[in-house]
């Protein structure tokens, strides 16, 4: 491998690498750095919360009083989306928004994998979500979630085309979910990776691009902020349209 | 003058003290109401506005994203489910052909929705597309 075309490849960071290969039964189950960065992220979230709440002081310290925040946020989000019936969900809703916004915030890192920037992951996060809605509306509700597809005071004629455009719609739920957040993801790392890239390409053009430089560095700290409220913002949204999905399995069309 | 004074002081400074408590209870639940009707404006002005404000600052970068996400995506889902009925029923290329232009129609459909402009999925008053 070529290191210094490495160095400014913007995909390069996307790369998946094996850490120990695995196989069973014909499937390549190999633990990759995707994995590692999973399991560090599953690992950050849940400290994060366990030494943050094993004070259970009255008077919070700033670590509870921000895990409260964090809960209390994602509470009242729900509560506002599904209503009080929506509640049951706010454990998945919750563990959702944490493994989301804990991976884009571990990926803005250095040398870091962010596994958001995969659209498998993200695609798997997404069907996990109108997995839950259709299986929990159709328990629910049985035919009654079909509702759905069909709004009220529409003509009998007009019923198959519409019901059919509704349901594509709904189907195209998953891909849009997934594809923000993964499109978001990869983009703003690519951009910040083609600035930091213009740094050492011109630093390496001795004095006048070493003053060069500076433009592209100014600008690389200022995508760095950026990527930072896009990390938060699409966790946000990505939390936000989870509870107005498992809102429609709640309450289909009533 | 002085006579008068006396007498109006001490016989005030009672009531005086307690309207002067009374004010100041009053001031304090004046206070404490504005701050309520202030402080539920914001609140609902935020969440109405939340995601306007912060894709306002990305200067619409978000919103773009969000409504070219949510189009491409159903035109996505209709191609893929005329290509599949073309591919097990042999209809093609009607399928495709169908699926597509009905996969244009829930892609404006889309943008309508999350732009606030068209009702949601759930046909009661909940404020459409307000939240994402």
């Amino acid at each position: 491998m070529n290191v210094a075309a490495d160095k400014v490849d913007p995909i390069h960071q996307f790369h998946l690498n094996e850490i120990f290969p695995l196989e069973i039964g014909g499937y390549d189950l190999a633990f990759t750095n995707s994995s590692l960065f999973m399991v560090v992220t599953v690992v950050v979230a849940g400290a994060f919360f366990y030494f943050s709440t094993s004070g259970r002081a009255l008077v919070p310290s700033r670590w509870q009083s921000s895990a409260e925040i964090l809960y209390e946020f994602t509470a009242s989000m729900l509560k506002d989306a599904a209503g009080s019936h929506g509640m049951k969900f706010f454990p998945f809703v919750f563990t959702v928004f944490m493994f989301v916004l804990t991976a884009n915030l571990l990926g803005l890192f250095p040398y870091f994998f962010t596994i958001t920037s995969h659209i498998i992951v993200t695609f798997a996060l997404a069907m996990l979500v109108i997995g839950i809605v259709v299986v929990y509306g159709l328990y629910k509700h049985g035919f009654g979630f079909f509702k759905l597809f069909v709004p009220s005071g529409v003509p009998m004629v007009l019923l198959p085309l519409v019901v059919g455009i509704e349901v594509i719609s709904f189907l195209s739920r998953p891909i849009s979910l997934s594809v923000r957040l993964f499109a978001n993801m990869l983009a703003g790392h690519i951009t910040l990776k083609v600035f930091a890239g213009f740094v050492v390409s011109l630093s390496a053009m001795g004095a006048v691009g070493v003053a060069g430089a500076v433009l592209p560095l100014a600008m690389a700290v200022a995508i760095t902020a950026l990527e930072l409220l896009v990390a938060a913002l699409q966790a946000y949204v990505f939390a936000i349209l989870t509870c107005m999905y498992l809102a429609d399995a709640v309450h289909p069309g009533h | 003058m002085a006579g008068e004074k006396g007498p109006g002081e001490t016989g005030e400074t009672g009531p005086k003290h307690q309207s002067k408590g009374d004010i100041r209870d009053d001031e304090l639940e004046h206070r404490r109401r504005r701050l309520e009707a202030a402080l539920a404006e914001r609140r609902t002005g935020g969440i109405e506005g939340e995601g306007k404000a912060k894709t306002g600052s990305l200067s619409g970068y978000g919103q773009a994203f969000k409504l070219s996400s949510e189009f491409i995506a159903a035109i996505a889902v209709g191609v893929g489910i005329g290509w599949a009925i073309d591919h097990f029923a042999g209809t093609s290329p009607w399928g495709l052909v169908v699926f597509l232009l009905l996969g244009f129609c829930s892609g404006v459909l889309n943008v309508l929705r999350s732009a606030g402009m068209v009702a949601g999925f759930e046909q009661n008053g909940r404020k459409p597309g307000s939240k994402d």
